[in-house]
């Protein structure tokens, strides 16, 4: 135990590998949106070709495991263009997410119904005018709770690009269980800060849903 | 009057603040049809569910057959499965056919070997009829049949009495005759029932007696004819009057 | 064309044996998911306090945190509490965990969390009614767990679990952090001896691909088999 301050003192460094860890789940999320909606927008109203196309992306996608997606981007890529493990990192992430956001987007698009876009139409709007004015801004808000799920999964799966030594919250405790020899505590300590960053984030995303949250008919309990 | 099947003593239950029942005394003899009736939220259903203890009342005795059940360490499984309920949602179970719904209580409580369950639960749905629909799943039976595999599934059980909670109120009006014909044929053939119901076509035909309830108490009591053609209190009348209103029947089609 | 087959000559070896190694820990993963986590939603659901608190601790603390993490405070970090036990005069050399059984219990205890939040959304969407209808018919309250809401709710927890199989085959490649010699692993050694990466790690991805979209259709088949009318509907709503 003769070790325990020394882990105290390493603390601040975890947590700076903490806030590297939040800058990767904030740009992979980002990427994935970018990527995801105008996916599941071809997906619900796209022509054959290219809602076939993102369905067959989002399989495939959802089909590969993360790892292996980051280390096509950077080994893979190596030959052609060598990305740092940030870079590669928010990319692999952001793929793998878009497929998921596609879906929940796909979901969240559909339960607006077709007759929005109808009344829409009727009123002379074109379809992007309709799609952009009337069903995202309602779909965006019904995606919320499915996003925070989503946005947790990307955080967690950032402890993946510990395995191309980017210095984030997992590899910081690596280096510091090392020099320690204290893992267990180390990792119990990493442990709870991604816990309580998942509870924050879940949390904050709870809150912008009821802030967002159009007014609903009275509450069935 | 012959034996009492059920007979219910002072019967208190309160949900935190709200007073369900303040009091109920009855009793039903062997082969009587009781008929209880009253408004919404007078605790109908709870006194139902007090006497096969799917509520414990919070004072008051029971007895069923003679035997107090409410009396310490009574055996709650074994009241239950001579005590048959049908309820105003079926509440069939939804991953067994119609024939397995009936089979097992007999299975899984009275420990019957499969192949008598089966005769017996089969000789069950030809009861009320359904002995074709016996491999249905509930969501492929209409509420009408339903209503009748849960009959069979109380009756299986060879229970001493049958408990009814608005067992048509879920209904569609063209589904209703046969679940009632069901229940007529039950009490032609002595069997004991209480039943909360607001079809007075089917309380004048076959009840003998009939309770009146409000406010967690019985408002009022009496055999049928005269409940129906004499009541004595003033929301009995009153009640009666908005229900023939609601429902049809009463003094005309005689 | 006789290039392409000399390569998949030279590596399938190799990674048959990985894919093999990754088939096995989802196998073993799912199975002791599936047996702690059925047990914790119904702790959380009908359990008393004390056994609610911990089993929602338990699903909560490992779907909070990233599954390498569980992974290496049970593969490098359990062996300190060994020492710590040892230094009290007590065995700990249980906790000192062989790689492969390390990656069973982390990738276990992981599934059954989830598998538990899957299995309670399926029993909490079981009507009371059917309970309560069961407790009429004289059946005890296990009784009616066991014979009415169980059964129930296994089927409609097949979809989210189709999902939990196909998550699980795609996370098991973090054991390969921990040296277990997994699909991705295999893929990693011939890399580091042709120096190939980009080939073997599409063919890695595309192995990872098939196995998972073969698991979706073969649940997609078994959903169909345990079909019940009526109950399928409910399962959507899950
Ligand atoms: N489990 C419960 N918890 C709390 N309150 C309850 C419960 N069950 C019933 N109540 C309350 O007890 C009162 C009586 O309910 P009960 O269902 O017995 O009435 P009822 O006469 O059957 O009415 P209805 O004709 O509507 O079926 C109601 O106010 C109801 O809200
Ligand atoms: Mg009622």
């Amino acid at each position: 135990m003769d070790k325990l301050p020394d882990i105290i003192n390493s603390i601040p460094y975890l947590l700076q590998g903490a806030l590297l860890t939040i800058a990767v789940t904030v740009l992979s999320l980002l990427t994935g949106f970018v990527i995801g909606l105008p996916l599941a927008l071809m997906r619900v109203y796209g022509g054959k070709f290219s809602a076939k196309f993102a369905a067959t992306y989002s399989t495939v996608m959802r089909g590969l495991p993360s790892l292996v997606v980051l280390f096509i981007l950077f080994y893979g890529m190596a030959a052609f263009i060598s990305l740092p493990a940030f870079v590669a990192g928010c990319i692999a992430l952001g793929f793998c997410s878009s497929a998921y956001q596609m879906e929940l987007l796909r979901g969240a698009i559909q339960s607006v119904g077709a007759g929005q876009m109808m009344a829409a139409r009727a009123l002379g709007m074109s379809r992007l005018q309709a799609i952009m004015s009337i069903i995202l801004p309602q779909a965006l808000r019904l995606a919320i709770p499915s996003w925070s799920n989503e946005a947790a999964v990307v955080l967690k799966d950032s402890s993946l690009i510990y395995s191309v030594g980017l210095a984030e919250l997992l590899r910081r405790s690596q280096q510091v269980a090392a020099r320690t020899y204290q893992s267990f505590i180390v990792y119990s300590i990493c442990a709870l800060i991604y816990f309580l960053l998942t509870f924050v984030t879940n949390r904050g995303l709870d809150h912008a849903e009821r802030v967002f949250r159009l007014p609903t008919p009275l509450e069935e309990h | 009057m012959s034996k009492a099947i059920v007979r219910v003593e002072n019967l208190h239950k309160a949900y935190g603040s709200t007073e369900v029942l303040t009091g109920v005394s009855l009793e039903v003899a062997e082969g009587e049809v009781l008929v209880v009736i009253g408004p919404s939220g007078t605790g109908k259903s709870t006194m139902l569910r007090c006497i096969n203890l799917l509520t414990f009342p919070d004072a008051g005795h029971i007895w069923v057959a003679g035997d107090e059940i409410t009396a310490p360490g009574a055996n709650v499984n074994h009241i239950r499965e001579r005590v048959g309920m049908v309820f105003q949602d079926f509440n069939l179970f939804n991953h067994l056919t119609a024939l397995k719904n009936v089979m097992i209580a007999l299975l899984k409580v009275k420990k019957m070997p499969e192949e008598k369950a089966r005769e017996l639960a089969m000789f069950e749905l030809e009861r009320v009829g359904l002995e074709d629909k016996a491999d249905l799943y509930p969501a492929q039976l209409s509420g009408g049949q339903k209503q009748r595999v849960a009959i069979a599934r109380a009756l299986a059980l060879d229970p001493l009495v049958m408990l009814f909670d608005e067992p048509t109120s879920a209904l569609d009006p063209e589904l209703i005759g046969e679940v009632l014909d069901v229940m007529k044929d039950l009490a032609r053939d002595g069997m004991t029932m209480i039943v909360v119901t607001h079809e007075m076509g089917f309380a004048r035909e076959v009840s003998t007696r009939m309770i009146f309830m409000e406010k967690g108490v019985i408002a009022e009591e009496g055999p049928t004819q005269e409940m129906f053609y004499n009541p004595q209190h003033p929301r009995t009348q009153q009640f009666l009057g908005k229900i023939t209103e609601l429902y049809g029947h009463k003094k005309d089609e005689a | 064309m006789e290039g392409i087959l000399e390569f998949w000559n030279m590596i399938w070896p190799e990674l048959g044996k990985g894919l093999l190694t990754t088939l096995q820990i989802s196998v073993v993963a799912l199975s002791l998911g599936l047996l702690t986590g059925i047990p914790a939603a119904l702790a959380r659901v009908y359990g008393p306090a004390w056994l609610r608190w911990l089993a929602t601790a338990y699903i909560e603390l490992f779907r909070g945190t990233p599954l390498l993490v569980q992974l290496f405070v049970i593969y490098y970090g359990l062996p300190d509490i060994a020492r710590l036990l040892e230094s009290m005069g007590m065995s700990g050399q249980f906790l000192v965990l062989d790689r492969m059984v390390a990656a069973y219990i982390a990738l276990g205890l992981n599934s059954g969390a989830y598998q538990a939040e899957y299995f309670r959304s399926a029993i909490q969407a079981i009507n009371v009614g059917q309970i309560m209808a069961a407790r009429a018919l004289g059946m005890s309250q296990l009784q009616a767990i066991i014979n009415i809401v169980l059964p129930q709710s296994v089927r409609l927890a097949i979809p989210a679990w189709s999902n939990e199989v196909a998550y699980m085959v795609k996370y098991t490649s973090v054991v390969f952090i921990i040296s277990v010699p997994d699909l991705l692993a295999r893929g990693q050694f011939i890399i580091s001896k042709y120096y190939n990466p980009m080939e073997i790690l599409i063919t890695v991805g595309i192995i990872y691909l098939i196995v998972v979209l073969g698991i979706a259709t073969g649940m997609g088949k078994l959903e169909e088999k345990l079909r019940i009318p009526g109950l399928e509907i409910e399962a959507k709503r899950v």
